[in-house]
């Protein structure tokens, strides 16, 4: 405490400006609770915004177009060959869209009242959090809501000197365009950024250790996005581990199964990990487990009856709309409202080429519980909109109850999957039948119609 | 393929328990039926056997925390095979999204009829919440079973946790440490910062102290209550206990006060059926139960359990005597079953043993009353204008206002003193 320093008494403390913090304190405020959010950069949007989501979904938006002038060529347009300048292109995205967004979430900070503190927040005991920054102060609470989300695992027992070797956030960084390009990792980050480096020009090696790319989901849905990338990587090698890298000149060598090979770069892409060092947590009764993640109830409080926890803190799947849905379910618990996070579809989407999204139950979730499903499967190769795209390669599948026709889980790919699997979200969380998804109108022709075709052959 | 065992339903409604002791260990080879684990549910302390004979590949559960139905509890190996657990997640695994929390393990070969989270709108969970009405209890009358508002409105009417129903569950806490109670009726107003007076603890409510206190409140929230006092000249009836000890004993058994009190009991409950019932407030119907399945309060390390004798009105006094003694014996030991102390009719809590003058005890609710006994003690009382030293029992039977009133419970509570006064009659009853 320094000297003169009496502390602050507010309702809410939100640590971390994320999504998960930014939605818990900006919903605080809507219920008429005094919030500040402690933001270590003293910023909103957390790692979302900055290194995470959004500048990926740019860069990936950009490999999209590069994409799609290459197939414009087999319909007869030839743009000729793309050149890339990468100050213009950082630019655009540093500046008119994370800038963009940034500013829009502190004005809507301001106008609801919620007060940005920055520094970085060490809890003092349950009722207390010292903030540690330019001018260190004393915040006292009823509540807080730790939301300090998370960051990139690194991998374990193998360091390399120097910015060589990047983590997703360097990456995003768009230092330059590698040569040659190791991604390690094919989970949803290693194969959303090789694709943005693929495009843009790198020779990308991707490496997995376990035998497929996107670990967990159902492989009819990750067959079609595995083709493009073994088009746009030059290699992809499943089942084989990291065994070593070593920094060698301007470059790095690096070990991998039964090969030895030389990159100008590498990118780390194994996961993520909860945030909770130094919060000083110990001084609550809040719990974290070894790996960090902090215990909650479906309310999102923590063993510590003055502290919630939202967000990548609590574990997987660490999604910004998981988190943005826990905050806004803490701040009304906060807030004496029978809220709880109940959801029972949190929609994951991978960005690539074609773009994979998935909600619910997956089909080998139900397989390996022994559950009794249907299972509907619409291939785009017959449908009129996908043709009209030059992109027959997509399919929608919708899992069904096998007794009461109820839709469980959906699966989509193909472009555009993003935001097709907000209807299947919709209709698990609803739990609606087949027969109300096939008896619901979808525009001709869009792709949405391929949950509707899908929903139709489950009909009796 | 390793093969997974998950928390069996366990009937009542019961949708969670707390890890009590966990008896075996991962490698370890058991046979079916040994002893894998202890929980302790809203109702007792059980000991779950393995299902299958194996070697155990991991246990998933610790001691203190709480697994609901469903839950997996232990994997086992099969045959040694590695099987598909080894490619569960190393250290480093690549990040993935995961589409919804995890599918539901396969529920074990029981009478669980519903998979995975109830089919309902958010919003109609929602009201669910706000109407403190535990959705798996209700039967949803939607499309594909989806559960409607009004479904939740029509079971919100109801009270929860009728007896024997098995679609009446506790509205119970959900997982994590020190959850909060079950809120009943009024908020209450947040409290003070006791820290500003002086150093405080916080400790965690166990699961049985969680359960009682939630029932407790719902009782008392619920239920306007109503207590009668009364006293029993319980001299002959001592000195009936005292000249019939040796013979009990000599048949194994401890003859107490407690058995007559139960018996007693049960047959003035029989002249009083109204006070053998529960109330189905939605239907406006009171349901008179033609059974007499008495539980009397056993005070435990752990808190209050309340095991259930059945047919008390039936049985001869000796069996109610050796049951009541068997059945304490269990409750203290943490060994009782699920039917040791479930279908209760009335209830009887003596704290006689500890002392005090009269309490006015709390019903357990569904049941609409509840005889509270205090310690027997010499007074002066004035017999054929003598003053006459005689073994008196103070009595409080508290009862549900809204199926009987003050004079209904005065007379009920003349008739149990009556047989406690006349043990003569009291065994030519039986």
């Amino acid at each position: 405490m320094v000297m003169g320093d009496l502390g602050r008494d507010v309702d809410v403390v939100v640590v971390g400006g994320g999504p998960g913090g930014y939605s818990a304190a900006f919903r605080c405020a809507e219920l008429g609770l005094e919030t500040a959010i402690v933001d270590a950069q003293a910023r909103l949007g957390g790692a979302c915004l900055y290194e995470g989501c959004i500048p990926s979904k740019a860069l990936l938006h950009v490999a999209g177009l590069i994409g799609e002038v290459e197939r414009a060529r087999e319909l007869g347009v030839d743009f000729g060959e793309p050149r890339v300048s990468l100050d213009p292109l950082r630019k655009w995205k540093s500046e008119r869209v994370i800038g963009k967004l940034s500013r829009g979430l502190a004005a809507v900070a301001k106008s609801k009242g919620v007060e940005v503190v920055g520094g970085r927040a060490v809890f003092e005991s349950s009722r207390q959090v010292r903030v540690e920054g330019d001018e260190a102060q004393t915040l006292r609470f009823a509540h807080a809501v730790v939301a300090t989300g998370s960051r990139p695992a690194p991998l374990p027992g193998i360091a390399v000197e120097g910015d060589r070797v990047m983590d997703s956030t360097a990456a995003l960084a768009l230092p330059d365009v590698p040569e040659r390009l190791l991604v390690v990792g094919g989970g949803y980050i290693g194969l959303e950024l090789g694709q943005v480096y693929a495009a843009l020009g790198s020779r990308v090696v991707l490496i997995e250790m376990l035998d497929g790319l996107l670990p967990g989901v159902d492989r009819d849905l990750v067959q079609p996005l595995a083709r493009r990338c073994q088009k746009l990587f030059a290699e992809i090698r499943l089942g084989t581990r990291l065994t070593g890298l070593r920094a060698a000149g301007g470059a790095v060598e690096a070990s991998y199964g039964d090969a030895t090979a030389t990159f100008d770069r590498v990118l780390v892409a194994v996961g993520r990990r909860a945030a909770t060092d130094g919060l000083g947590l110990e001084r609550t009764r809040a719990q974290a487990d070894a790996r960090g993640v902090i215990a909650i109830d479906e309310r999102g409080r923590t063993a510590d009856p003055h502290l919630y926890a939202v967000g990548d803190v609590t574990g997987e799947p660490m999604l910004a709309h998981r988190a943005m849905r826990q905050g806004k379910v803490a701040a009304e618990a906060i807030a004496g409202r029978a809220a709880a996070f109940d959801n029972v579809a949190i929609p994951a989407v991978v960005f690539t080429d074609p773009e994979v999204a998935w909600c619910g139950l997956t089909e080998s979730e139900a397989e390996r519980a022994g559950r009794a499903v249907k299972v509907a499967r619409f291939s785009w190769a017959a449908s009129g909109r996908a043709a009209t795209l030059g992109r027959a390669d997509g399919l929608t599948k919708l899992i069904a109850d096998a007794d009461s026709g109820r839709v469980v889980g959906v699966g989509i790919v193909g472009p555009g999957a993003g935001e097709l699997i907000a209807e299947g979200a919709l209709a698990v969380e609803a739990a609606l039948t087949v027969e109300d998804v096939a008896a619901t109108i979808h525009a001709h022709p869009t792709l949405s119609e391929t949950l509707m075709e899908a929903a139709e052959t489950l009909l009796t | 393929m390793p093969r997974t065992f998950v928390l069996p339903d366990l009937g009542e409604g019961l949708v969670e328990a707390e890890i009590v002791r966990v008896l075996v260990k991962e490698g370890e080879t058991i046979a079916e039926d040994a002893p894998l684990l202890e929980v302790e549910t809203d109702k007792a302390q059980v000991e779950i056997p393995s299902p299958m004979a194996g070697r155990i590949e991991k246990v998933h559960v610790a001691p203190h925390q709480t697994v609901r139905v469903g839950e997996v509890l232990v994997t086992f190996a099969d045959g040694g095979a590695p099987g598909t657990a080894d490619r569960a997640a190393p250290a480093a695994e690549s990040r993935r999204p995961q589409a919804s929390p995890p599918a539901p393990p396969p529920s074990a070969p029981s009478s669980s009829e519903r998979q995975g989270p109830v089919p309902a709108t958010p919003s109609t969970r929602r009201l669910a919440r706000e109407l403190g009405v535990d959705l798996r209890s209700v039967r949803g009358s939607g499309s594909g079973g989806r559960v409607l508002d009004d479904d939740v409105r029509a079971a919100a009417g109801r009270p929860a946790g009728r007896d024997g129903a098995a679609e009446a569950a506790p509205a119970a806490p959900r997982e994590g440490p020190a959850k909060p109670l079950a809120r009943v009726g009024l908020e209450p107003p947040p409290l003070p910062s006791f820290e500003q007076w002086g150093p405080v603890e916080r400790q965690p409510l166990s699961h049985l102290r969680r359960t009682i206190a939630e029932r407790m409140a719902l009782s008392a929230a619920l239920v306007p209550h109503v207590t009668h006092f009364d006293r029993a000249d319980i001299t002959d009836l001592d000195a009936l206990i005292r000249r019939n000890l040796e013979s009990a004993r000599e048949r194994g058994v401890t003859l107490t006060l407690t058995s007559f009190l139960l018996k007693a009991t049960a047959l003035a409950l029989r002249e009083h059926p109204i006070f053998n019932a529960s109330l189905d407030a939605e239907a406006g119907e009171l349901i008179v139960k033609r059974y007499h399945h008495l539980g009397v309060a056993v005070a435990t390390e752990r808190g209050l359990i309340v095991p259930v004798i059945r047919d008390v009105d039936k049985k001869p006094l000796i069996e109610l005597a050796r049951e009541l003694a068997a059945l304490a014996q269990r409750v203290r030991e943490g060994k009782a079953t699920l039917d040791d102390l479930r279908g209760g009719s009335f209830t009887i809590t003596n704290l006689g043993a500890l002392g005090g003058t009269g309490a006015m005890p709390i019903i357990n609710y569904p049941e609409v009353a509840i005889l509270g006994v205090a310690r027997a003690r010499e007074e002066a009382v004035v017999r054929d204008g003598q003053i006459v030293a005689r073994l008196m029992l103070p009595l409080s039977l508290t009862f549900d206002h809204r199926v009987g009133d003050g004079a209904d419970g005065a007379r009920f509570a003349t008739d149990i003193v009556r047989r406690l006064e006349r043990p003569d009659q009291l065994l030519l009853e039986l």
